[in-house]
């Protein structure tokens, strides 16, 4: 029995029924790689996401359609998920302070009003 | 300038992009691995955006009919693009194939029309190599890939090239006003190109592990270019426009 629609594509591509389909391994495919991209020179690269390549090359020709055909884009990294080394989240009460750090944190200063003033003394002149 | 012959090359080269466009659309959600689908896809949504790039020269210049009327209403016979376009997607190794061989030759002539006497040929010429990298970049890597991995990935690819190299040609069969075409300083005659073309992938084959096939009559795929094509186009002009043709005024 070969799989039969209303889409001509389907009944030509001559698959198999979908009762006699037969369920692929999960981990037969191939390895994925990290996908970081980057918006505008000068900006960090941010983690978008990740997909299944046979080489690192082909991970980033896969990547441009997969994770830069609607943002802008200047630049793709592509990183082996197994070379990435992670944190545990057992571990994740470490990043939990135990005593009042807020003094750590930038806000609370008005850097602003004095930038805009800066500024304002730089056109002046 | 010769206008007839700019008129007809705008035809090929929109007919060529409108027809593999459809035709490698045809994997959307059927592709190999989902990535490559999605790539696929987009490169076949890419191909049709030409199209309409080269039929609105022709609608605004030469006052021809709108872009989806040159695209969607005209029979069979009336279409330039060749016969290598036309045929069905195949297996995966076919499709692969023929987007290496017919991007490479793309780029080739796109590189060429670049310097075009027609200017606003030349100006979107620009335009389109910006996509064309992608494209060639593409299919560049996922031969050479294959080519050097398994012995089936090798010789499904290698079959694949050996029916569809000498159709390839078809794309560069000389048309009635390519002289003119060449002599106005409009495009590179078609022996010139195919010559371009054919160095440029005879070093890609070798670099992918592939043998070069023996092409004993490279005119197997001609006749495209006069209206005279294989039994495929038309069976698919059916497909491509049986929603339009169930109300040719609707409004899209």
């Amino acid at each position: 029995m070969k799989l039969n629609s209303l889409d001509p594509r389907v009944s030509r591509a001559d698959l198999p029924a979908e009762d006699q389909y037969q369920p692929q391994d999960g981990l037969n495919q191939w390895q994925t790689y990290e996908v970081f991209h980057q918006k505008s020179r000068g900006t960090q690269h941010i983690h978008v996401g990740s997909l299944h390549a046979p080489s690192p090359e082909l991970a980033l020709i896969l990547a441009k359609e997969q994770y830069a055909r609607r943002m802008k884009c200047v630049n793709l990294w592509v990183v082996r998920t197994t070379d990435v080394f992670a944190s545990s989240y057992d571990d994740a009460d470490m990043f939990e302070p135990a005593t009042d750090k807020s003094y750590r944190e930038a806000f609370g200063y008005k850097n602003k009003e004095i930038i805009r003033k800066y500024k304002a003394e730089l056109e002046h002149k | 300038m010769n206008f007839e012959a700019i008129k007809d090359l705008l035809y090929r080269l929109g007919d060529d992009d409108l027809i593999l466009g459809h035709r490698n659309s045809e994997w959307t959600g059927l592709g190999p691995i989902l990535e490559e689908d999605i790539a696929f896809s987009s490169m076949a949504q890419d191909e049709i955006g030409h199209a309409q790039a080269y039929y609105m020269i022709l609608n605004e210049l030469f006052d021809e009919p709108a872009p989806d009327i040159i695209g969607f209403h005209r029979k069979a016979e009336d279409f330039r693009s060749c016969k290598l376009v036309e045929y069905p997607i195949g297996d995966y190794a076919f499709s692969l194939i023929r987007h290496f061989l017919y991007d490479v030759a793309e780029s080739v002539r796109l590189q060429d029309l670049t310097r075009s006497n027609f200017k606003p040929l030349a100006e979107l010429c620009k335009k389109l190599l910006r996509e064309e990298k992608y494209h060639l970049l593409h299919a560049m890597t996922w031969v050479k890939q294959l080519g050097n991995s398994t012995d089936e990935a090798k010789q499904r690819l290698q079959q694949a090239l050996d029916f569809a190299f000498p159709l390839a040609f078809g794309i560069f069969e000389p048309t009635a006003g390519s002289a003119a075409l060449a002599e106005d300083g409009i495009m590179s005659a078609e022996a010139d190109l195919e010559a371009h073309w054919l160095t440029e992938i005879t070093g890609l084959i070798h670099d992918s592990g592939l043998q070069v096939p023996e092409v004993k009559d490279k005119t197997v795929g001609y006749g495209g270019r006069t209206g005279q094509h294989s039994e495929h186009l038309q069976p698919l002009l059916a497909e491509m426009t049986e929603v339009l043709s169930i109300d040719p005024t609707a409004i899209w």
